[in-house]
């Protein structure tokens, strides 16, 4: 037998410079993901089912499996038959009064499918802390207009 | 008015699958004329054994570790430097057509340009950031036209052909599997992996729509115009599907069997077990190393009659480039160009192709791999002796070629120098050694590899990686052991030879970017 395995576990992280209450207060709107995840064009949430739309026209039915404040916990699961198993986790962790680290982190099989998707997470979490630490864009304006 | 570039690129091509370099299976007199009227290197060697890195170096000047591309997977910013870019900026119209990989393939997001592009049917974007500041159509290029293995995916060939041939979408060998891996599935005769029967029409094949697109740019040029032009096939890299039409060519049971190939299973354990133990492990199938590998395919396994189809059609797939390159050649005449165009032909990297009952490529740095094709013929105006250079180059010396031809000074950021048109030039100007790394990061499996180049030798030193401790490494004699089946490494009386190219190995390594590019895709 080779030795590939059939799944992988990728994890991204970023410091961002704003406080954990913050970025979570975006990470946890499951509705404006595609407002800080480049590549995600649509995002339409309905009870705990999201339905994205890729860049590349490709949808993907999601199930929210965690929305915990209190952890600032977020996971769903990507339940497209073009993944035989999905978990994304996107924990916030603060680390002072006004800093706080993100993790995204992508489990998969295939594994291949995992790479893409977690090499996407990165580009996301970039935007995120772009937009948290300018207090601008699109994904800031929305919670901002949710208050 | 000055000197037109037409840089011929091909995908994992050895060095012996040509003519002019000893090879007598595929028919290569258009690249054999060529070389016959110009340069011709014997020890061209990449910097990566890998196609994006590779590239990468190609269109930068830069070893992977200052452009940053280290694997398959890692995307070139870009906004990195292009020799296409100081081109654009003297004056020269600019082309790539064909196979660039400078950006992941696997795209679903649709983050990466090039994909994007061609998704949208655009030739070029015009306000694309430079490394200079500036801006600029994309990398340096007025025009783009990308195609890769097969038809999958948004690249302008599988667009054309879904569009005018749809028929024949499906006609292709299915590069990834199921779960996305590459496919090991096996076809053809005899059931070598990536064999595949293509019923498609030769005139419809990537090889021919490449040099079909190329004439069509230049065709839209004015005949004063300078122009750079980086035609890049996508074949002889697997799959292994030409049309079947033209399989007939070479029939897979005449081949023979080539030298590198030991072929007894005892022989090939006995060489790879004084090698690295990731070579015995991938022949062995527990380990695989890089995406590029197929995953599910144990070489091992690997037959005589399988091996010799894929050499066979291998050779196939070289001729018809080698056909297609005279069809632009003779368009260029027809033009009146031909005093005043350099031809510039080479790979990316090369192919294990039975080496030690192995195929494909992989973090495995002997000739298969690192022994190029390239020849350099000049523009007949510039009245450039022919000759042969045994000196060491690299692809990295390519992008300040390109600006000696262009007659415009190499940049600060270019780490190569013009290649030399002789050896006595090679030796005025220092060729003495050439680099090559490795670094792979995939699912747990972390493989790292320095490599020199020099004297006759090639010595590779292992870092630390999950396979390996750093202690071990890889040293051969090219002039008494032109396969590398002996592995001197630890052998006392070549000790002191070991420890000079190790010294010059680590005295030499380039800059590393800082902070580094991320994987963000299989490739």
């Amino acid at each position: 037998m080779a030795a590939t395995p059939s799944r992988a576990s990728i994890r991204h992280h970023l410091r961002i410079g704003k406080s954990a209450d913050f970025a979570w207060q975006i990470v946890s709107r499951p509705e404006i993901l595609h407002l800080w995840f480049p590549g995600i064009t649509v995002c339409v949430v309905d009870g705990d089912t999201r339905v994205i739309t890729l860049g590349s026209g490709m949808t993907m039915p999601e199930t929210i499996l965690t929305n915990d404040a209190l952890q600032k916990r977020f996971q769903y699961r990507i339940t497209s038959p073009v993944f035989k198993e999905h978990l994304a986790t996107i924990d916030v962790v603060a680390l002072d009064d006004d800093v706080c680290l993100v993790m995204y982190s992508t489990d998969a099989d295939p594994a291949a499918m995992a790479l893409m998707i977690g090499g996407a997470t990165l580009g996301a979490l970039e935007e995120l802390k772009r937009q948290c630490e300018a207090n601008h864009g699109p994904a800031i304006e929305a919670v901002s207009a949710h208050k | 008015m000055g000197r037109k570039i037409l840089f011929v690129t091909t995908d994992q091509q050895r060095y012996n699958t040509l003519g002019c370099n000893g090879g007598t299976l595929s028919r290569t007199p258009v690249i054999d004329g060529l070389a016959a009227q110009g340069i011709r290197y014997e020890r061209a060697v990449p910097q990566s054994v890998v196609c994006m890195p590779s590239r990468s170096t190609m269109i930068t000047g830069q070893h992977p570790s200052t452009h940053g591309v280290w694997m398959n997977g890692v995307a070139l910013p870009v906004d990195a430097p292009s020799v296409a870019a100081v081109l654009h900026q003297n004056g020269y119209c600019t082309a790539l057509i064909g196979k660039a990989h400078f950006e992941p393939f696997l795209d679903p997001f649709a983050k990466f340009t090039e994909n994007v592009l061609a998704r949208n049917g655009e030739a070029t974007r015009l306000d694309q950031p430079w490394a200079d500041g500036t801006t600029g159509p994309h990398r340096g290029f007025d025009h783009l036209e990308f195609a890769t293995h097969g038809a999958a995916g948004p690249l302008h060939y599988a667009r054309w052909l879904a569009a005018n041939h749809p028929e024949a979408v499906g006609m292709f060998y299915p590069v990834l599997d199921g779960s996305l891996q590459v496919n090991s599935l096996g076809g053809g005769a005899t059931g070598a992996p990536q064999a595949h029967v293509n019923n498609i029409s030769k005139d419809w094949y990537h090889t021919d729509w490449v040099a079909d697109r190329t004439i069509s740019w230049l065709d839209s040029l004015d005949a004063r115009d300078d122009w750079f032009c980086w035609m890049s096939f996508p074949d002889p890299h697997h799959p292994w599907d030409p049309p079947e039409s033209e399989v007939g060519r070479v029939n897979w049971r005449d081949v023979d069997l080539p030298e590198s190939y030991p072929q007894t299973a005892a022989e090939r354990e006995r060489i790879l077990d004084a090698k690295p133990r990731h070579w015995r492990m991938w022949y062995d199938g527990t380990l695989v190393s890089n995406y590029e590998a197929p995953s599910r395919w144990v070489p091992a396994t690997l037959t005589a009659d399988q091996l010799r189809e894929v050499w066979a059609r291998n050779a196939v797939e070289c001729e018809l480039i080698d056909e297609a390159l005279g069809r632009v050649m003779r368009a260029i005449s027809a033009r009146g160009w031909d005093d005043d165009v350099d031809v510039i032909f080479t790979t990316d990297h090369g192919e294990l192709q039975g080496d030690f009952g192995l195929l494909f490529k992989g973090p495995y740095h002997t000739d298969g791999l690192m022994r190029l094709p390239l020849i350099w013929r000049p523009a007949p105006s510039a009245a450039v002796g022919a000759a042969v250079v045994d000196r060491p180059v690299g692809l990295v010396d390519l992008a300040p070629t390109f600006c000696e031809i262009a007659g415009v000074a190499p940049k600060e950021w270019m780490q190569g120098a013009a290649l030399p048109k002789d050896n006595a030039d090679a030796d005025t100007r220092g060729f003495e050694r050439a680099l090559t790394e490795w670094d792979s990061e995939l699912f747990g499996v972390a493989v790292h590899l320095r490599t020199i180049t020099r004297d006759d030798w090639v010595c590779t030193a292992y870092k630390p990686g999950t396979v390996h401790d750093g202690t071990e490494g890889e040293l051969y004699d090219l002039r008494s052991d032109p396969h590398q089946f002996v592995n001197l490494w630890n052998d006392p009386a070549s000790s002191a030879m070991k420890s000079d190219l190790v010294a010059d190995l680590w005295d030499h390594q380039p800059p590393v970017k800082s902070p580094r590019l991320p994987l963000v895709a299989p490739v």
